[in-house]
């Protein structure tokens, strides 16, 4: 009896996720009348607006997760190294962008950092892409932060700092060779979950007006029908793609872990 | 010996504190500034002056009603995912599935909690939406029509519904390791003293899982209150819940007074602000016996 519950619990749960899932791949099919064909989609990737976009909203995501390894890493090896009596003040730090909702945070950047303020970063188009930049750094703070924190705490950092200044290894030396190799899946899975983040982030980007893939989306939902449907797949196939290398790259670690 | 430590210990500090410098200088300038800067404008005028006028003007014109409908909807939202999500993760966990059932539900869960926003809103909009899949079949194959029943994607049932698809996976992934950590033990202990299956719910495993529970329940909240981007994907405007009224206020002022937006704004910190205190304050409680 219980086991009947619990299947019925699980089919239940599944068919929700599963119909919205259907009828969209379903739908973005259905442009041609009559038959499935993917005519959606070769509109969709054809389209010059999609491409330009979508590169764009890529390589704000690269910017992103490069500037969130060079800011996170340091700081929570440093942490952990000399100042371990702040952590739960950063950890609390790094969980503010979950609280202050995203338009909040937007909305204080355009008030902050407008054409008459003291830092005009808005007035230029590279001002506004670094702000905006630094919005989605500010957005993936709590991920970044946390999987690195749980990466460092699997490695013993104080020992492997005493061995590498005892070679003779400079704190740069220590962070790129020794620190970043050994907490690397953990950097990685921050990376692809940022990327997930970045790639289909809509407030901050139509907020700040900048040609990124959520605000193309937003407008191209209001103004087609077919198409919105198969960038959605687009998404979730990326989502998936991104969450996938996740689990497969803590899989393998966790292997050559047990090897050792 | 005794004498030189101190004066060491003195010079070593700044540089200590060096290391984070580069984290501080960031989260104070795009993190801490922008919000203190929307929390200052909440209480003053437009000339600088201090004021309560405007948190008393959130009483007015359309914003009441579109705090209660957003609360409305994520406390519909989050309560509905608590129930949903933790029959699924009682399923699994201690249900009796098989094993393999675990580790696809979680990944799952990780990809359909980060499948929010615009794509969110297409993928319903193509399934319940005037045309969508299941509207359409409904109507065509079983004669039902969900307009004449009342159903519309675009109001308080059909964002509830929607917002759904990411709050039901968020309470799997959080509420799983605190069913994990219910101990067979308990259970045997409580029938061994002659308690029933509902009798043990009752009385052991909901009292030892009950601020999880709650904690979750904030969290959901919070996590539907912040949602714009699916709001505005899939109602446009239609719909004034606070996310949206904030939106237009910021593109362009539709309240026609710039620091009422920003009573508007602080007024989401607070609710947010709340709400996940709940969820920090609840979860350090329930880890007490969830180890």
């Amino acid at each position: 009896m219980n086991r009947f519950w619990s299947w019925a619990a699980l089919a239940f749960g599944l068919l929700y996720f599963i119909l919205p899932l259907w009828g969209m791949v379903m739908f973005s099919l259905k442009m041609r009348r009559g038959v499935l064909s993917l005519d959606a989609y070769a509109k969709v990737l054809g389209d010059e607006q999609f491409q330009a976009t979508f590169s764009y909203s890529t390589i704000m995501a690269l910017f992103t997760i490069a500037f969130g390894v060079l800011l996170v890493v340091p700081t929570a090896y440093w942490v952990r190294l000399k100042l371990p009596g702040l952590r739960p003040f950063i950890e609390f730090v790094t969980l503010l962008p979950l609280v202050i909702p995203a338009i909040v945070i937007v909305f204080g950047y355009i008030r902050l950092y407008n054409t008459s303020s003291w830092l005009p970063l808005t007035g230029s188009t590279m001002g506004t892409n670094i702000l905006l930049m630094f919005g989605y750094a500010t957005l993936s703070l709590p991920y970044m932060y946390r999987a690195v924190d749980t990466g460092l705490r699997t490695i013993d950092v104080a020992t492997l700092t005493e061995a590498a200044q005892s070679l003779g290894a400079g704190w740069i030396t220590i962070m790129t060779r020794v620190i970043l190799p050994n907490v690397l899946v953990a950097v990685l899975s921050g990376a692809f979950l940022t990327f997930a983040i970045v790639i289909g982030e809509f407030t901050m980007a139509a907020l700040l007006n900048r040609p990124a893939f959520g605000p193309y989306l937003q407008v191209l939902g209001a103004n087609r029908a077919y198409e919105p449907a198969a960038l959605a797949v687009v998404s979730f196939a990326i989502t998936w793609v991104c969450m996938g290398l996740i689990q497969l790259f803590t899989h393998f670690s966790k292997h050559t872990k047990a090897a050792r | 010996m005794n004498n030189d430590t101190p004066p060491a210990r003195r010079l070593r500090l700044p540089l200590r504190w060096l290391g984070i410098a580069p984290f501080l200088l960031f989260v104070t300038l795009f993190l801490i500034l922008p919000t203190m800067n929307i929390v200052i404008g909440a209480f003053r005028t437009a000339d600088g002056a201090f004021t309560l006028q405007n948190i008393m003007d959130l009483g007015t014109g359309s914003i009441p009603a579109a705090y209660w409908i957003s609360i409305r909807i994520s406390v519909a939202s989050a309560l509905l995912g608590c129930l949903v999500g933790f029959a699924m993760a009682a399923a699994m966990v201690l249900g009796g599935l098989p094993k393999w059932v675990r580790s696809p539900l979680l990944t799952f869960s990780g990809v359909a909690s980060n499948f929010a926003g615009v794509p969110l809103a297409f993928a319903f909009l193509a399934t319940l939406g005037p045309l969508g899949m299941v509207t359409v079949f409904l109507r065509t194959q079983l004669g039902i029509d969900l307009r004449t029943l009342g159903f519309n994607l675009l109001s308080f049932w059909g964002l509830t519904l929607t917002y759904l698809f990411f709050q039901i996976p968020l309470m799997i992934l959080i509420i799983t390791p605190a069913l994990d950590g219910l101990k067979k033990e308990w259970k045997e202990a409580a029938s061994i003293l002659g308690a029933s299956g509902p009798q043990y719910w009752r009385m052991v495993a909901l009292p030892i899982l009950f601020p999880a529970l709650l904690g979750t329940f904030a969290l959901l909240f919070a996590n539907a209150f912040g949602a714009v981007a699916t709001a505005i994907a899939l109602t446009g405007s239609s719909l004034s819940i606070v996310p949206i009224l904030l939106f237009a206020q910021i593109r362009g002022d539709v309240l026609g007074n710039p620091n009422l937006g920003y009573a508007l704004a602080f007024g989401m910190i607070v609710v947010t602000g709340i709400a996940n205190g709940v969820y920090i304050w609840l979860r350090a409680r329930s880890e007490r016996w969830l180890k």
